[in-house]
């Protein structure tokens, strides 16, 4: 075949791809030309960009709060990603984030690295979030002491007759052990629910990867429970009261009861930022305070006072 | 390649080609010895600084310190043997039905669908095996949840079978046509002829498939992490095919994104890795192996 051919029939079947390669350096030139005017302005002109970066839980509430603070704002940019708190944490300490998102204070081996690195982490408080205890909407159990929830996630109890539902085995879901959500449930309540240090979560726990497995296996499983964020907890799932004593008072979730402290599985959520926040990220924290509390209800979180 | 060319550029373009082939094989070499010595570098302290009791006990608590890691192991071997139990006769079956019985339309219908199978992500695997294949098992089998080994092994299985049908179907394409016809010739029926002749001549080939499957089911995460349930117990009877495990792939992608770097947890991860690789290693050894004593004594393929 390629014998037979001549010089000239080779040409024609170079053509059209010839024409492709062109065409395709074409666009990529005018794209590179088109962009680079945009990318100059912001580098000497008053764009910002601002990076935030870490709990998954803090995500949405984020984004909410940029997209409102462009309105405010339309120079300044701001970039979201989560991938969870210590991922975040670890990101404004090695410098490559401006802002992190923490679902938990951040612990003394990260604050002894940062100073190690020459950071002093200022925290914020933006917001208060409450973890609700949810089960199947069939399952009759209204309420739960923080003692019981314990010896339920321990593996103390491990049939819902046990507890004066129906009879039925109980199937824990927790969120991955990477989640702050996770050790803010094991230290706050699985191991303050029987005053125990030393307690973990029973081996028999799914570890779901996401809000999403939890809310799909309470939703479809009536021997489930599982907990997660209050503004995750979707309307298909029954949500339980809960007491910090046996005797109770027994308190449902929500924004009023978070708020003057009598929802006793609710935690304060952060920002921290490598020193002092100063220009465009102090201002646009400083919004979050005043102005971005507005909309914290709208997803599920609890504003600050 | 322009027209008129001398030999010697002619020589020279084809030296500079057969270098560039050259060098791109052996990056590919390069590149797993280079993986393998990052795995080493990264996951070899997790065994100094993890005492092996603590490493190879059963509890694994990453948070609290307790690196157990044989739950892991069990759950990454129960979820393949058992995928691998479903998928082999399956796969086998079905490309002894494509090569050697299925008309010709059907083939070329089916080898196409076959390869569509395997370009579906396992992500959109996992989404339907979480929502849909597990209420189903939950309720079939009367366990307390669908989130099981069993339908990690299902889904593993479905996802290793392509592998195993192309690969088996080209070990029964490469037997010779003589083969199909001395058998025929001898009086055999079709069946007779494929199960004591073509089948046997393939069979290299067809436990090359074996291990090719087996590779792709033990080194899946996504999908494996959505519908097994990850709580890490050790898997000590046959009931618990139907309980919850955790395998060691979707340990290392649910921490490895959280953890703090070269932090004991970090490394005992890589550790975990490092043993993932090894097992895949010698799983694909062992392929190789045998495909290799095969052609030596002048085996078929």
């Amino acid at each position: 075949m390629r014998v037979s051919r001549s010089p000239h029939d080779r040409r024609r079947a170079a053509t059209p791809l010839v024409c492709v390669c062109c065409a395709f350096l074409i666009v990529a030139l005018g794209t590179s030309a088109g962009c680079r005017p945009t990318v100059e302005a912001s580098a000497e002109g008053v764009g910002q960009t601002i990076q935030i970066k870490g709990s998954d839980t803090l995500v949405n509430l984020a984004l909410a709060w940029v997209e409102a603070y462009h309105e405010v704002k339309p120079d300044v940019r701001i970039s979201v990603t989560g991938g969870g708190t210590g991922t975040g944490i670890a990101a404004m300490i090695n410098g490559t984030v401006d802002i992190a998102t923490a679902s938990r204070a951040m612990r003394t081996v990260e604050l002894e690295a940062a100073r190690a690195n020459g950071i002093e982490p200022i925290e914020f408080t933006v917001a208060l979030d409450a973890i609700a205890v949810v089960v199947h909407p069939d399952n009759p159990i209204e309420q739960l002491s923080l003692q019981q929830i314990s010896d339920i996630y321990t593996g103390k109890i491990t049939n819902w007759s046990e507890l004066g539902s129906y009879d039925r085995p109980i199937v824990l879901l927790s969120r991955e052990s990477n989640s702050g959500t996770y050790m803010y449930f094991l230290e706050n309540v699985i191991r303050e629910g029987r005053g125990d240090d030393s307690l973990l979560f029973s081996p028999d726990t799914l570890l779901m990867p996401s809000s999403e497995g939890i809310s799909a296996e309470v939703r479809q499983n009536r021997n489930a429970i599982g907990y997660d964020g209050l503004g995750y907890v979707t309307p298909d799932q029954k949500v339980v009261a809960v007491s910090m004593q046996p005797e109770g008072p027994f308190v449902m979730p929500s924004i009023e009861t978070v708020n003057d402290g009598s929802y006793p599985i609710s935690r304060p959520l952060f920002m921290y930022t490598a020193g002092e926040p100063t220009g465009e990220i102090g201002a646009f924290l400083n919004w979050i305070l005043a102005d971005g509390q507005r909309m914290v209800r709208d997803l599920g979180f609890v504003p600050l006072d | 390649m322009v027209p008129g060319s001398s030999a010697p550029v002619r020589k020279r373009l084809e030296w500079m080609i057969e270098t560039v082939i050259r060098v791109l094989g052996f990056s590919a070499i390069g590149l797993v010895a280079m993986i393998f010595v990052f795995l080493l570098m990264e996951g070899v302290p997790a065994f100094v600084r993890v005492p092996l009791g603590n490493l190879f006990s059963v509890r694994w608590y990453p948070t609290s310190g307790l690196y157990g890691s044989l739950p892991l192991i069990a759950g990454s071997l129960l979820v393949t043997v058992v995928a691998m139990l479903i998928a082999f006769p399956l796969g086998v079956g079905t490309a002894v039905f494509v090569r050697e019985i299925a008309p010709n339309w059907a083939r070329e219908v089916l080898k196409p669908l076959i390869e569509v199978l395997a370009g579906i992500p396992s992500v959109v695997l996992g989404f339907f095996g979480m929502i849909i294949l597990a209420p189903i098992i939950r309720e079939a089998l009367g366990a307390p949840t669908g989130l099981t080994a069993f339908t990690g092994a299902l889904l593993l299985a479905y996802m290793a079978l392509p592998t195993i049908i192309s690969v088996a179907e080209d070990a029964l394409d490469a037997v010779p046509k003589s083969y199909r016809d001395a058998g025929l010739a001898m009086g055999a029926t079709q069946w007779q002829t494929i199960w004591r002749v073509v089948v046997p001549a393939a069979r290299s080939g067809i436990l090359m498939a074996l291990m090719l499957g087996m590779g792709r089911a033990i080194g899946e995460t996504m999908a494996v992490m959505m519908v097994t349930g990850n709580a890490a117990r050790m898997p000590t009877s046959l009931q618990a095919l139907f309980m919850p495990i955790r395998t060691m792939t979707a340990t290392i992608a649910a921490e490895m994104g959280e953890v703090a770097h070269g932090s004991t947890h970090y490394h005992v991860l890589f550790g975990v890795g490092l043993i993932l690789f090894i097992l895949t290693f010698s799983i694909t050894l062992a392929a190789a192996s045998v495909m290799f004593r095969r052609r030596t004594r002048g085996g078929l393929r």
